[in-house]
């Protein structure tokens, strides 16, 4: 057949398309019926559908489209295109949360009795939710840490089904070796899960290192201005869940579906057909249209952000490491890091804007660092256009027991900061002040 | 497999457009089958396709209301595509059928479902000048590049600021 390339339609160079150019227009045309070129939101509970037999065609997924907006959403889809070309993934499902996102991501992996292993370098909200919730669904899991590689192997021995870990680790300065974890989670038939929500796809992309699934807290650096709660999970559609059989919850059929099975079904796109069509079907923790709007307004200046963001936070970090009330910095952008050379590998154009240092004095030390502070915002967020300040021992990594804070870098002499894009020099004034009272 | 196929958008648009009726290989009478959920969807979106599936013209069966036939050679003429829904190793055969039924029943294009590859198959059918489409699905590939996936959160690779977005089969320039 001959091709007219002049009379092709909706398309350019595809995968192609420089990241910049697909932060702002990946997933969003004009809109089809107004022409509006900004994605509308639609805020509507349920679509209409044409006649019963369209209605049955969408219910039993035989074709694209909308039924309720817990399932799916035309400005929340517009955001999960957005997310999935980012990351380099084949789809992704937007969720209520970054931990509704996690839910989601183990929801078609992990049966009832079964294993995964995190590490122990995890957001704490995170280690609380695997380690108290989980336990709830009968899901179970083995912390792991995963700079040993053989301790790593031997928890996949014993039938660990996933790995999840944090490309840059919260409360920060830690690199994760991803390249050399997916090759023991491929080795052993499991999955890894990587959340890059503080390096975003802009500083780390994990899906080039062997990353199965991606997941987000969209509240943090993507959206970027402290507006919203949201996160999502991104499939890279690469693994083969009827070859492995171990995940039956998409190779097995699906008795609400008459029988269907996912991978056979829908190939690489079965991961997240069921995330929507099963995962937040039952489980209902959608994301709202608004969330998805202004979260489509953070990735369209994501990477000039990120800039920002690792620039004024690299010149903090070197500060700091100057002043004499500051024990030690934990920034993989240091030349003194020992993550420093697993940063430039994994996450080449900057070292992230979030990360923690010890207050000589320890923890009464710390806590006054926190309240001196007059620029920087003394709350429990990271990712915000606006610099902030915590004490993680006092609050995000509270519920942890002393030698879980020590493992995650958040003993009691430890400031997290995560750094925005105010003027660099006041935030240095800003924390030299709080240190000179501390 | 060998090696990554690609194939441009504005080849596979181009096929799209273009062809008018279908002949799927291993059509299904199982609404259960993804076969028959592609069918059904095709059908939707202005296809004709044309079911081949010897036990279910043996019954004398109808597919979403469609006669199923027995082979390629029943299949009444014209018809722009072959859609192979069978296993990989079934693929040679079919395209061989193609081939020779090419100029009487007006075949341009074998095309081979997602998961089907059969190397051998293509270059014996891109010799004999059919257009060959390999490892991909029409139903996707079409919801992709005329907006249609990205409503299940899917990267459709496709970036546009037009307005109105060309359909398939308007003949404005895209
Ligand atoms: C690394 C990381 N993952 C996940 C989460 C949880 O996200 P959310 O608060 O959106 O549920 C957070 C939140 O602080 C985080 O920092």
């Amino acid at each position: 057949m001959s091709e007219d390339e002049t009379q092709t339609p909706a398309s350019g160079p595809g995968p192609d398309w420089g990241f910049e150019t697909r932060m702002i227009h990946a997933g969003a045309g004009p809109d089809p019926t107004s022409g509006a070129r900004q994605t509308p939101i639609h805020q509507t509970s349920a679509y209409a559908f044409h006649d019963a037999d369209h209605a049955a065609s969408l219910f039993n997924l035989q074709t694209f489209g909308f039924i309720y907006s817990r399932l799916g959403n035309p400005t929340v889809a517009t955001l999960e295109e957005r997310i999935a070309s980012l990351e380099g993934g084949r789809g992704a499902t937007c969720a209520a949360s970054g931990h509704a996102a996690q839910v989601l991501a183990f929801f078609p992996l992990i049966e009832a009795g079964e294993r995964f292993a995190a590490s122990t370098r995890l957001y704490g909200g995170s280690v609380t939710q695997f380690s108290r919730t989980f336990p709830k669904f009968d899901w179970h899991c083995d912390f792991v840490d995963t700079e040993d590689l053989a301790a790593v192997e031997a928890v996949l021995a014993q039938g660990a089904k996933a790995l999840f870990v944090e490309s840059l680790a919260n409360p920060g300065g830690v690199v994760t070796d991803l390249e050399a974890l997916a090759g023991l989670t491929r080795a052993a038939g499991a999955l890894l899960i990587v959340d890059n929500t503080l390096a975003t796809p802009w500083l780390c992309r994990p899906f080039e290192w062997g990353a199965d699934l991606i997941v987000h807290s969209a509240t943090k650096f993507l959206s970027g201005n402290g507006t919203v709660i949201g996160g999502a999970v991104v499939d890279s559609g690469r693994f083969d869940w009827s070859a492995s059989g171990r995940f039956p919850g998409l190779s097995e059929p699906e008795p609400a579906y008459h029988g269907l099975k996912f991978s056979e079904t829908f190939g690489d796109l079965a991961f997240t057909v069921h995330s929507h069509a099963v995962g937040l079907r039952d489980l209902g923790a959608s994301m709202a249209p608004m969330n998805a709007f202004l979260t489509l307004l953070g990735t369209e200046t994501l990477a000039l952000r990120m800039e920002r963001h690792c620039r004024n936070s690299l010149a903090v970090a070197e500060w700091l490491t100057e002043h004499p009330k500051v024990e030690w910095v934990s920034h993989a952008g240091l030349p003194t890091s020992p993550y420093r050379e697993l940063a430039q590998k994994y996450l080449p154009n900057g070292a992230g804007a979030v990360f923690t240092f010890g207050v000589r004095g320890g923890y009464e030390a710390g806590v006054k660092v926190v309240e001196r502070c007059e620029l920087f915002s003394h709350l429990a967020n990271i990712g915000d256009a606006r610099s902030l300040i915590i004490h993680p021992a006092s609050t995000t990594h509270r519920q942890l027991t002393d030698e879980q804070r020590a493992a995650a870098g958040a003993g009691p002499e430890v400031v997290r900061l995560s750094i925005g894009l105010e003027t660099v020099d006041d935030l240095v004034r800003d924390l030299d002040r709080a240190l000179a009272a501390a | 497999m060998a090696t990554d196929l690609h194939y441009s958008d504005a080849l596979i648009a181009g096929i799209l457009r273009r062809v008018r009726t279908i002949a799927m290989v291993g059509a299904s009478p199982n609404w259960k089958r993804p076969s028959n959920f592609a069918m059904k969807y095709l059908q939707e979106k202005g296809f004709r396709v044309i079911p081949v599936n010897p036990r279910a013209a043996a019954a004398g069966a109808l597919i979403l209301g469609e006669k199923a036939c027995a082979s390629l050679e029943d299949v009444p003429g014209p018809v722009e595509m072959v859609d192979v829904f069978r296993a990989s190793e079934a693929a040679l055969e079919i395209t061989r059928e193609a081939i020779r039924l090419r100029a009487e029943k007006g075949f341009e294009v074998v095309w081979m479902q997602l998961g089907v590859r059969n190397d051998e198959a293509a270059a014996e059918a891109e010799a004999a000048g059919l257009t060959v489409i390999m490892n991909r699905c029409p139903k996707i590939e079409y919801g992709r590049l005329w907006g249609e996936l990205g409503w299940g959160g899917f990267d459709s690779g496709v970036i546009s600021s037009r307005w109105p977005r060309p359909a398939k089969g308007d003949g404005r320039a895209g």
